[in-house]
Formats: C-alpha cells, structure tokens, sequence
C-alpha cells in the first residue's frame, strides 16, 4: 500500500489523458464542430480543440493527483458512505440563536430602505424559498422524488387568476383555498402512487406536471390559453394598492390620507410573505420532532423496516407529499399576484428542475441550506445577466457533482442530543 | 373507415420509434433499477446528429439515399452509442452505492446538461433536415384513400430489423448471455467471473444506439426537431416501457405499438391537441392499475 502511495503510475495517467481525449473529441466533435444553417452548415473546430483540450488536461491533472497521497485520502472520503445526522452535545447552543433574530430583524427593516427592483428580487428569492421549503418536505425529508412540483405551484396561481375571474374570489380568500386545493390534487395523484415502488412516484408526478401545463395552454375558453390572465392585487382589509381604485374601492392611501407610494404593494406582499415563510419555517422545524417527521425519516432511511414496525408507510407519505403540494400552492398565488399576470409558461418542467436544484444544493432536509440555496440560485441569474445562456448548464452540472460529492447537501444536519435523566443506564 | 386505417398506419411507424427508445429505459431498469432521465435527451442529440451527418453527406456529394442513410446511420448509431456509455461513466457509476435518490437526480442533472449543451452549441431555433425519400403509396380503401409515404414504410422495415438483431444479440449470443445474467443476478454474475460493471457500460451502449436507430428514423418522417424534442418523447418511450412492463423486452416493443396506435386514433378521433395529454394520463393510470405493465412480472421486495 505504502510503495502503491509513494510512486506514480506514468503510464496509466497517459492512456486516462488520451482515452479522455478520444472519448470527448466523439461526443464533442459533431456537435460543437459543426453548427446546422438550415440544411447546411458551418464548421467550428476552434470551439472542439478548445474542449478537447480542457478535457484533456483536466483528466491528466486529475489521473496524477488521484495517483497522489492526498488523492488517495479523497477517493476514501468518497468510499465512506458519509450518512446520517450529525449529533451535538445536549444543551448545545446553536449559533442560530444569534443569527436567526438578526436575520429576521433585517427582513422586517428591509422593505423601508429597499427600492422597488430590490424587492421585487427579494419577493421572487422568498417564493422560491417557500417552494424549497415545500419539496424539500417531500424529497429531502420523506425521501419522494417529486417531479411535477410545478403542477401545485400552478394550480395556485392559476386558483387565484380562476376563482378572481370565475368566483369572484379575492387573494385572501384564495390563500386558504389555493393550499387546499393543491393539497387535494396531492391527495388524488399521490394515493394510488405512493403505495409502489418509489423510482415509479418520479415519472408520475413529471406526467401530471405536464398534463397540467398542457391542460392550461390548450383549454383555451377556460384559461386563456398561452396569453395568460391578469391576476389581482392584494388588499389590506379591502382596501387597494392600486392610485384608483376600481368600482368603489378605497386605495389605501385615501384612507389614511398619506401619500400615494407606488411601491406599497410590493412592500405589503414581500410583508405578508415573509410571515408566511416564518410560518412555514418554524411549522418545518417543529414538524421534523414531531412523530410524523421522524416517521417521514425513518421512512427515507428503511422502507421495509418502518413497515415491519407497523407504520402506515402509504399515509405517512402521502401526508408530505400533501403538505408539500400545499406549499407550492400558496407560494403560486404569491406568484400570481406578485406579477399580476400568469400563463403556462411559468410552469414548464425546467421549473421543477431548479426548485429540486434549490433542494439539492441546499442539502436534503436542512431548512438554512435550501433558503440559502433558494435565494443564491434567483439572485445570481439577476447579478451574473451575461452568463444567462450558462445558467441551466451549470445547474446540471452542479446537480450531478452533488450527487457525487455530497449527496447529503453542502450543509451537514445536526441535531441536539437528548441526555439520558440520572440513575439511568445508558 | 379510411381515417381508422391511416391513423393506425401512422400509429404503427410511431409507435415503433416509441419501442425502440422504449428499449434503452427497459435494458437499463432492467439491469440496474434506475429510471435514465437523460434517454429522451440521448435520443434528441442523435436526431441533431443525424442532421450533421445528412449535411456533412451532401456536401462531400454523396447523393444516392442508401449511401446518405447507411452512413448516416452508422455515424449516429456510433457517436450515440459512446455519448451512452461516457454518460454512465461519469454520472451513474459513482452513484453505484449511493442512495436511492442519487442516480435519479444525476440523471435529471444531465438531462439539464445536454439540453443546454446542445442548446449553447447549435443554436434555440428548431433545425431541420430535407425530404430525402419522396414517395407515396396509395390504397384504396372502400370510398377514401390510405396515404403511406415511402419514409413511413421505410422506418417500419428499419424498426423492425432493429428490433429482431436486438432480439437475436440477447438471445443467442455470448454478451446477450452475460447480460441476461447480470440482469438476473448481479452479484452472482460477478462471482462467476462476469464484469459486470462492463456489461452494464453495454447495456448504456446498447440502450443509446437504439435510441440512435429511433433518432434517425423520427427525423426522417417529420424533418424538424429542436433541443427540447427529447422531453416529450422520453416520457412516452418511458410510458411504452411501463406499459409493456419494465424490465422486459418483448413488452417494450409491444408497449410501443400499443402506445403510438392508441395515441394516433385519439389525435384522429379525439382531439389532436391533447394527445400528450392523452400519454401522460394513460402513464398514470397504468402505475396506478397495473403497475407491472402487460408483460412484466410484479415486484416483490426482498429484505
């Protein structure tokens, strides 16, 4: 073993450097090298040498430094299933207990300071930290790949375009309503599914996240097809965000006779969505202690094992599969009324893609990894606008390096130990 | 009447096609359990290929159809083929001993990758390709005609050849041998000196090319295609593979038919524009009712 860590193997990193080479100018080479213009074409082989080259060099420095001592500790530290939770000391105070009222302190002060592109940013960083919130139930904690998380998102903001234009029914009404109505949708679609085989649960739930993008785009007369529907304004106790309010409205600003601010109702929606993600935090925090959390771990961790103890493993699911659902409902009203339009566009598969990215970057399960997770994905596309075509990209690229590095998320789980009461065994 | 008969003719050369890609998910479940998101995008990189071949072709002045579909085909079939297996080398075997949920979002990852690799690199507008077997059979049926192009009975005869050299590469020869038993058995394949880290790199192989054969054979009928195209017609070939049971061949094919005629007579009876929609609920409801498909054989789990 020593010698084996001592010399390196000259040989064996050439032929990887080369094979690496070959392998890539075949995959690379028609694509990259030769663009189609209708039904000819130009060729690029600039663009080829470059990624042969990269793929080269990078397979060599990898090969000789796997050949390396601390090569060999990495390839360990890959072989070790690095499992589980960490566990702290009881009492053991956590660092949050700082930064958590900071945090919130700065979220309360922020609207006053922030202008309107702020807010808007941080509005869309908030919906997508509830969606996490709400998948991260469902595949981090229960252990369910949900790809069709983009259906109940949809069916809460279309709710609230729907029952606005159908019913009549206002944002306050729909909030409610659009959670159950996701979660009911959760019901029908997870009941049947949950009871088989996991991978199966997956290609479902993307089914129905399409018939349900293709259902909105198609039933013109109901939906509007891919034009889209307005979608209206919160009020505050009936009264309107808007200079005028339509048909004996009173705009807030007439009541308290202040003056009109156009940024108000971002200001009101970013408020009342920042409660509803405290909310749904602290409801996520106490959930994961309670029975039915711990029920959705150990579910994860040994299907057959929970059920030999005698857990209903097809309810246990299903319940967060539909606290999930309702999760994604109402962040779809916010969506719908944060932009005051919707259309089906919103609502494609590349959706789900990057909240189950915002899931997976954060760490399945860790609530402070998907809310970090949730605003660096939505706000680095805003800061970073010139790498746009890249973004998807290196989503897929970071999703797979995860998966190999760290399956478990950037962000280690820890959790307090219980200390056994004295005059007890341990 | 006449309108049953063509739709069903156009049902059959689709859902061929549908068996063909169904092939790849079935092989791969089959073998190591896990759904391959990225198929439906391995058969979208082989229709862009095809289209480089057939320009690349014409401009070095091949013009006869056998010469541009032979070398088209063998180009495709190749290239897709190492696109499979470079996949699994780098997004599925370390994955090999993790958990559940890994592969599958690895594949979901690469799925993302290619789309906008492929996406970056030729351009968001959809490419095409031009007729290149022109053509029409005519039948009469009672007071209508059944029209059936040249392509259509081309891609028919193709699938089908492809299917039966598939059949006979599982069935009579030696790696169709050791792949059945890696199926079976891994681990007891491995003690009996099978590397079967090898023969699942085939089976990705295998899978890919006759995804490739499938590229080749779509894009000769509708002509157009865009990086996109491999998501769609992932989940139906995944939908034809369900339903035929996963895990088997002979089921992959029939689901494929099974899937492509029904599909076709709903989008000439019915409603063309929720054809997908038709797919996707018909996936739903087979999981939910049979979810070992018409072939397969249900699941047990073993502690």
């Amino acid at each position: 073993m020593s010698d084996k860590m001592k010399s390196i193997n000259l040989k064996k990193v050439l032929i990887d450097t080369v094979m690496a080479g070959l392998i890539a100018l075949i995959v690379f080479g028609p694509i990259v090298g030769v663009v189609l213009q209708g039904y000819d074409f130009t060729p690029r082989f600039d663009r080829v040498g470059w990624i042969v080259g990269t793929v080269m060099a990078g397979r060599f420095v990898l090969s000789l430094f796997l050949q390396t001592a601390s090569g060999h500790k990495l390839m360990e530290r890959f072989d070790r299933a690095g499992g589980g939770v960490g566990v702290k000391p009881p009492g053991h105070a956590s660092i949050m207990r700082w930064v958590l009222p900071v945090l919130i302190l700065m979220a309360l002060v922020l609207p006053f300071y922030a202008n309107k592109y702020l807010l808007t940013v941080v509005i869309l960083g908030l919906i997508y930290v509830l969606l996490g919130l709400g998948l991260n139930i469902v595949v981090g904690l229960a252990g369910l790949l949900d790809l069709g998380f983009v259906g109940f998102y949809a069916i809460g903001a279309y709710g609230l375009t729907l029952g606005y234009e159908h019913l009549g029914l206002g944002f306050w009404s729909m909030l409610p309503l659009a959670a159950l109505l996701a979660a009911f949708a959760g019901m029908l679609l997870g009941f049947p599914v949950l009871r088989m085989h996991g991978d199966y649960l997956a290609i479902v739930t993307l089914g129905f996240g399409e018939i349900i993008r293709l259902v909105l785009t198609n039933w013109v007369s109901f939906t509007n097809g891919p034009n889209g529907m307005t979608a209206p304004s919160p009020t505050f106790f009936g009264l309107e965000f808007a200079r005028r309010a339509k048909d004996g409205g009173v705009p807030y600003h007439e009541f308290f006779g202040i003056t009109y601010n156009s940024n108000m109702k971002f200001i009101f929606i970013y408020t009342v969505l920042l409660l509803i993600v405290l909310a749904v935090l602290y409801i996520k925090h106490r959930l994961t202690r309670m029975p039915v959390g711990r029920a959705w771990e150990a579910l994860r961790e040994d299907e057959i094992a929970c059920r030999s103890m005698g857990l209903n493993h097809v309810l246990v699911k299903l319940s967060a599969f539909m606290i999930g659902a309702s999760t994604a409902g109402i962040a779809g009203v916010f969506f719908a009324t944060y932009q005051g339009f919707v259309n089906p566009t919103s609502f494609t598969f590349f959706e789900s893609a990057l909240i189950l990215a915002i899931v997976v970057l954060g760490g399945m399960g860790s609530t402070v990894g998907v809310v970090i997770a949730a605003f660096v994905l939505t706000i680095a596309p805003e800061l970073l606008r010139s790498f746009a075509d890249y973004r998807v990209l290196m989503f897929g690229i970071l999703m797979v390096l995860m998966m190999i590095w760290r399956p478990r998320g950037l962000i280690r789980i820890n959790r307090i130990g219980i200390a056994p009461r004295k005059g007890v065994a341990p | 009447m006449d309108t049953f008969i063509q739709q069903l003719v156009n049902g059959l050369t689709l859902g061929s096609v549908y068996g063909l890609i169904a092939i790849g998910y079935t092989m791969v479940y089959g073998i190591i359990g896990m759904i391959n998101f990225a198929h439906g995008e391995v058969y979208m990189i082989s229709a862009y290929l095809a289209a480089i071949s057939i320009a690349v072709l014409s401009f070095w002045g091949v013009d006869s159809f056998p010469l541009i579909i032979l070398g088209t085909l063998i180009f495709t079939i190749v290239v897709t083929g190492v696109y499979g297996l470079a996949i699994e080398r780098v997004a599925y075997k370390p994955l090999r001993n993790s958990t559940r949920l890994a592969p599958l979002i690895s594949a979901i990852g690469i799925s993302l990758v290619l789309q906008n690799y492929v996406q970056i690199s030729q351009g968001a507008r959809q490419q095409g390709i031009p007729t290149l077997l022109e053509g029409t059979l005519r039948i009469s049926v009672g007071d209508g005609f059944v029209m059936i192009t040249h392509t259509k009975l081309f891609i028919l005869a193709a699938a089908i050849i492809g299917m039966l050299a598939l059949t006979f590469m599982i069935k009579s020869t030696r790696l169709g041998r050791m792949c059945r038993a890696t199926q079976q058995d891994r681990k007891m394949s491995q003690i009996l000196g099978i590397n079967t880290d090898r023969i699942i790199s085939y089976v990705f192989v295998i899978g890919a090319s006759m995804g490739a054969l499938a590229g080749v054979l779509i894009t000769l009928n509708y002509g157009t295609f865009d990086f996109y195209a491999g998501f769609i017609i992932g989940i139906k070939a995944f939908t034809a593979a369900v339903l035929g049971g996963i895990g088997s061949l002979p089921g992959a094919m029939l689901g494929g038919l099974i899937l492509g005629v029904s599909e076709a007579q709903f989008s000439g009876m019915v409603n063309a524009d929720y054809k997908d929609v038709f797919s996707f609920s018909l996936l739903v409801l087979i999981l939910i009712f049979r979810p070992q498909g018409l072939l397969g054989r249900p699941q047990v789990t073993k502690v």
